[in-house]
């Protein structure tokens, strides 16, 4: 079977098993988070944290609850990092330099998962799975809740009461994450990714020399960290490494539990908003942008553009032979258009226009379809900037699902959509103009400033994926794509909520024909649109001077 | 517009550059920044290129202070012309004991007595408590014919600066000079009490974002441009980012707003603040008076029925003759009808006697010199006449058809000297819908808005006329407590709701409503309790003030639209002369092929400045509005103002590129 007749079954293949998925998962979650029973396993977990899991929460107590959890949490893992050589399992590793530590934990938090250590030398599995492992599941059921906030903010009429982020934590991460990730896992040991405790083996090789492998539980962590568009790999070769991820199946697996949740939260918002076809309109607009990408990429990947490729007869540099171009560049579309951040295969070393457009999956805000929750939140956003322009060219102030669009949203909105930007362009801004940044590159150029670029993307869009090249370990790049994680993913959640209660307090206005219908491919393409013009505009000047001139040489 | 319009607006428009009145809009007051600042680097490193752009950033500023003076400017032309009819005045105050004082207009307060008599000027707000008395209110209005205003009912309220034409009136002061009606047009019609409406507002947010995000961009260019090994001069920033910006709309955001007010001064209504010419756009219930605004409000006739065996000719010229005489324009119609049927046009037979209407006959009609009798009125009232007991079978069913229909039924009877009275027909008199209504409310239904139509009639006659016109919805024996539970259960539901009203039982509804139109026949409490005063007293025009609500959001939105794509092309000009020197291969991205990096930014800067004034026309005049469902105006405005505004800029810029070179070939 040639490499094109197996990518494009494989990518039918995907399509076909999202498509069955659809339905019951995003059916489920809704179903889930709107059920007023809890089980016998949750409502012992409630009087333990003395929640009262019947009280719905306000817009301030919601935000409330969803930083002080994530405070906590990044404190825990942060310590568990630091004080690791004291746990059991520890491997003998010694505990996280400060700084490490602080942008690991960071990263986990905010379910960005940038890793600025290499897992298999760092980490004991204490660490790994009871911290890791532990924030795959809830910074994703976190990005759940929120984006589940702000559809109760679509759906609710005059109340302040976003529901309970205590309930919606615990149902996301128990009922949905945990069954899956089960499943997932159990799946990928079949395939064949390692799962044990057992201690390192060390071989002897046929060249007379020794080595040191590593296994662990890293079945376990790989499910949830492809569901929870997390992306941060148990190896430091992330889904490269053949443990991890070690055939055909195995990849085409976790491009599956990549894509899930995201895709079905569609359904979920057309359910919760008794408008299914709005869920329909805003997939079509996610899918239209993925597509495109993955086209791009596919066609850079494969026709082997550039001199190296050509002379070699393909760009295989930094893909795994055992997954070829199309499962690579597959692969890389869904990592980048998820925020997930797990590679298969290094996306530095694609040719200019396929690193560029997996680049720009991450700049377009995580919304093709974004990570699990983020995605939901974020193209949500992204609606109201263009029903505000689009809204008012049918003749009425704006409205989108029977709320008006007022300064108050816009002010939300407007920060939300100004808050990446500017971490990513004032962050490149500076370590460019710092003369040790050179240094860290890999690469001379334009291809090390894209490498400087990619970073700062990746962080502050929660992504995690790394371009590769750059070394990324000096203080100043940990605390700096640090705090564009941490920046990157709580302000615009904290702006989500408060558009999500400014939005709740409203009255519902009724639709009638003079309204602007947001169901309808031409508003799906508008949406496009939209989300294209307003980040080509703010990253024109540095795709120029990266990707465009590169693929341009 | 002129262009001698746009000079004589050019003072007003340098006013304008006080950075405290720019501060307002963030938008040009980063432009004017940008131009101090290149004119500091042109004063300092005088080389053609900084110097032409620091002009144009300049021009860019002032072209958009000129759009706001334009706008202005007309508003100014009325407020003069109203001031002239605020010329001081010498109110005669009737003191407590009966006596007439003089004094000055201004000394009056609230609850001053003052004597008007023919000739003279009001001199100021307030109701007639005493007399009758015919206005000329063209001062206020533009409409020449005098009105009559009265003391008590709903035509009691006078303008202060109109003419009392006949008669006398003692008129109570209702408002302290310098807030009285014409104070306020004043100030409305000049822009002076101006505020952003809420949908400014929030869309100032939105440009103040995309301005910050564009300002992020352009900074952080200079690091990332040094390290390519392509510094940039800071005028070249500068430049990129006045580009980028959103100039246009920056520019003629206050014009949209002020054009939009003054659309609606010239169909002769006042809005009291933008933000219910907002509202207007956002309508989703109209309520509509039955009696002149849906129907002419006066039963007229419209067809004859004739008893069977009597001539139907013999009907019509009877149901004439015994209208000739009758003043009331049931009786004209009656008239008119039948000459349109052919009627021969004789005129009233002498020696008639007329015989007029009365509670206690209700019939009117004729006693003839010789002796025959004609009389027209109610069924029963006619039978008592006869000294009969029931109608022949086929008027009782054409009687019974008629109000059933909800029209009125007018029985004509006819008795010659010697013998019996005859039952000749009946003349179908009903309230008559007027021409073209059914069109209007189908288009506002496409519109998405719901009409209600509200009347005292009964619900029988409500709704057939309610049929006939094509509202959505009938509010029949409508109190004015009934009228504002209307009000309240439609904004409960979400929709905003329009009405008209004159009287001060309409008061509390006006107030209620989002868009309040009084009349300005009507009474003073009216007039405060809405948002808006139609000048002409036309409540058809609610229909009208919708229609320019939704134009002056579309005009917003669709230079915002524009202004937007516009940077696509503007980047595809700027960012391959910036950067071609550190990596050549960026010349692919010039697909304008423009002459020189130096031409290409000025082209770009050049466009982004003359566009404004390109787009002053539009934005005074607003896009033209057609009725469409909101998915049809959508369709047609994203391709005109989204694909325009991507595609325009790459023509014009190129044109200034050609035109520049060709000027200045070697120089630049």
């Amino acid at each position: 079977m040639s490499d094109a007749v197996a990518g494009v079954l494989s990518l039918l293949a995907l399509v076909g098993l999202l498509a069955l998925a659809y339905r019951p998962l995003g059916d489920f979650i809704a179903g889930t988070l709107e059920s007023p029973r809890h089980s016998r396993l949750e409502r012992p977990l409630y009087r333990l944290a003395g929640v009262n899991p019947d009280a719905a929460q306000s817009t301030r107590s919601y935000a409330l609850a969803v930083v002080g959890f994530s405070v906590v949490s990044l404190a825990l893992l942060f310590l568990l990092l630091v004080l690791q050589s004291f746990l059991p399992y520890a491997r003998g590793q010694a505990g996280m330099p400060w700084d490490m530590a602080l942008n690991t934990a960071v990263s986990f938090v905010t379910n960005t998962n940038w890793q600025s250590y290499a897992g298999e030398s760092t980490l004991g599995w204490t660490a790994q799975a009871a911290g890791l492992a532990v924030q795959n599941f809830v910074s994703a059921a976190v990005g759940i809740s929120v984006a589940v906030a702000l559809i109760r903010g679509f759906t609710r009429n005059r109340t302040d009461q976003l529901g309970n982020f205590w309930v919606d934590l615990v149902r996301v991460t128990l009922r949905v994450l945990l069954p899956i990730a089960f499943v997932g896992a159990v799946l990928l040991v079949v395939a064949g990714t390692v799962q044990s405790f057992s201690s390192d083996q060390v071989v002897d090789t046929l060249t007379g020399g020794q080595q040191t492998i590593t296994t662990g539980p890293a079945a376990s962590q790989e499910a949830i960290k492809e569901l929870g568009t997390n992306g941060g790999g148990f190896y430091n070769a992330n889904s490269a490494h053949p443990f991890e991820n070690p055939n055909g199946f195995s990849n085409l697996l976790e491009i599956f539990l990549i894509l899930l949740i995201p895709v079905a939260l569609t359904r979920t918002l057309g359910t919760m908003l008794g408008n299914r076809r709005q869920g329909y309109a805003v997939l079509g607009a996610m899918t239209a942008l993925i597509v495109t990408s993955l086209a791009i990429t596919t066609w850079a990947e494969v026709g082997a553009h550039g001199q190296a490729a050509q002379a070699a007869g393909a760009a295989m540099e930094g893909k795994e032979t055992r997954f070829g171009e199309w499962a690579s560049a597959l692969f890389a579309t869904a990592t980048t258009g998820t925020s997930t951040g797990a590679v298969n295969s290094a996306h530095d070393s694609f040719t200019p226009a396929g690193g560029g457009a997996v680049l720009v999956n991450m700049m377009l805000g995580e919304v093709s379809p974004g990570g699990v929750g983020a995605g939901i939140y974020g193209i949500l956003v992204m609606a109201i900037l263009a029903v505000f322009v689009a809204g008012l060219m049918v003749g009425r102030t704006p409205e989108l699902l029977g709320k008006k669009i007022r300064s108050t949203e816009m002010r939300y909105v407007a920060l939300y959509t100004l808050t990446t930007p500017a971490l990513v362009l004032v962050g490149v801004g500076i370590a460019i103009a710092l003369p040790s940044t050179a240094d860290a590159m890999g690469n001379p150029g334009g291809h090390g400033f894209t490498e400087v670029v990619y970073a700062f993307t990746s962080a502050a869009n929660n992504n995690g994926s790394a371009f590769g090249g750059i070394t990324v370990t000096s203080t100043f790049f940990q605390l700096m794509l640090a705090g564009a994680m941490l920046l990157g993913r709580f302000v615009p959640i904290l702006f989500v909520l408060a558009l999500a209660g400014s939005l709740a307090r409203q009255g519902k206005v009724p639709a009638t024909t003079g309204t602007l219908p947001t169901h309808t491919p031409l508003f799906a393409g508008l949406l496009v649109g939209v989300i294209l013009v307003m980040t080509g505009l703010t990253y024109f000047p540095a795709l120029a001077l990266g990707p465009i001139a590169e693929a341009l040489a | 517009m002129t262009l001698s319009l746009l000079v004589r607006q050019l003072p007003t428009a340098l006013a304008k550059l006080d950075p405290r009145h720019m501060w307002r809009n963030p938008v040009m007051f980063v432009v004017l920044v940008g131009s101090v600042l290149t004119t500091v680097l042109a004063v300092a490193d005088p080389d053609g290129f900084t110097v032409a752009i620091a002009a144009w950033l300049w021009l860019t500023v002032l072209f958009g202070n000129l759009a706001e003076a334009v706008a202005e400017g007309r508003g100014k032309a009325q407020a003069a012309s109203l001031r002239a009819a605020r010329k001081d005045t010498v109110a005669r105050r009737l003191e407590r004991d009966g006596s007439v004082t003089e004094v000055p207009g201004t000394d009056l307060v609230v609850g001053d007595r003052v004597v008007v008599e023919a000739g003279e000027v009001i001199p100021g707000d307030g109701d007639v408590v005493e007399g009758i008395a015919s206005v000329d209110e063209s001062a206020i209005t533009g409409e020449s014919a005098p009105v009559i205003r009265e003391a008590g009912g709903d035509r009691s309220a006078v303008t202060g600066g109109t003419t009392v034409l006949s008669d006398r009136i003692v008129v109570k002061i209702t408002a302290a000079p310098g807030s009285t009606f014409l104070d306020t047009m004043i100030a409305l019609v000049e822009g002076t009490s101006r505020r952003k409406t809420p949908n400014e507002n929030a869309l100032t947010i939105l440009l103040s974002s995309l301005t910050i995000v564009f300002l992020l961009a352009v900074a952080t260019l200079a690091p990332m441009a040094d390290y390519a090994g392509a510094p940039q001069r800071t005028v070249v920033l500068v430049a990129l980012l006045v580009c980028l910006i959103p100039t246009t709309i920056g520019a003629l955001l206050s014009a949209i707003g002020i054009a939009g007010m003054d659309r609606l001064v010239r169909v002769n209504v006042l809005a009291m603040s933008g933000r219910a010419v907002e509202a207007a756009g956002d309508v989703g219930t109209l309520l509509l008076d039955k009696t002149g605004t849906i129907t002419y409000g006066n039963r007229r006739a419209t067809s004859f029925v004739a008893q069977a065996g009597v001539d139907p000719e013999l009907l019509r010229d009877t149901a004439r003759l015994s209208s000739l005489a009758d003043p009331t324009p049931e009786g004209r119609s009656i008239v008119e009808l039948a000459l349109e049927q052919g009627a021969p046009d004789v005129p009233l037979p002498a020696g008639a006697e007329i015989v007029a209407f009365s509670a206690t006959t209700r019939m009117s009609g004729l006693d003839l010199a010789d002796g025959t009798v004609v009389r027209k009125g109610a069924a029963s009232a006619v039978l008592a006449w006869l000294d009969r007991t029931s109608l022949p079978p086929s008027v009782e069913s054409a009687v019974a058809h008629i109000s059933a229909d909800g029209g009125t039924p007018l029985v004509v009877a006819v008795r010659r000297p010697g013998e019996a009275g005859q039952i000749l027909g009946v003349v179908h008199l009903k309230d008559v819908v007027k021409p073209g209504m059914a069109e209007r409310f189908a288009e506002l239904r496409r519109m998405g808005i719901r009409t209600v139509m509200v009347t005292g009639d009964n619900a029988i006659t409500a709704k057939a006329i309610a049929a006939e016109a094509g509202v959505d919805d009938v509010l029949a024996e409508a109190t004015p407590e009934e009228k504002m539970a209307f009000i309240r259960q439609e904004q409960a539901g979400g929709r905003l709701v329009a009405m008209t009203g004159d009287g001060t039982n309409d008061a509390p509804a006006l107030a209620a409503a989002d868009v309040g139109v009084a009349m300005s026949s009507g009474t003073s409490a009216a007039k405060e309790a809405g948002n808006m005063v139609d000048l002409d007293s036309d409540p058809t025009k609610l229909i009208d003030i919708v229609e320019i609500g939704k134009q002056l959001l579309i005009t917003r939105g669709a230079l915002t639209t524009f202004s937007v794509a516009n940077d696509v092309a503007k980047y595809f000009a700027i960012i391959p002369a910036m950067l071609v020197a550190a990596y050549p291969s960026l010349e692919a991205l010039d697909v304008m092929r423009l002459h020189s990096p130096e031409s290409a930014i000025l082209s770009a800067v050049i466009f982004n400045a003359l566009v404004i004034v390109a787009l002053i026309p539009l934005s005074l005049r607003g896009v033209a509005y057609r009725v469409a469902t909101a998915a049809g105006l959508l369709r047609r405005n994203l391709l005109v103002y989204g694909l325009g505004g991507l595609v325009v800029p790459f023509v014009g810029i190129k044109l200034v590129d050609l035109l520049l070179s060709s000027l200045f070939g070697s120089a630049l």
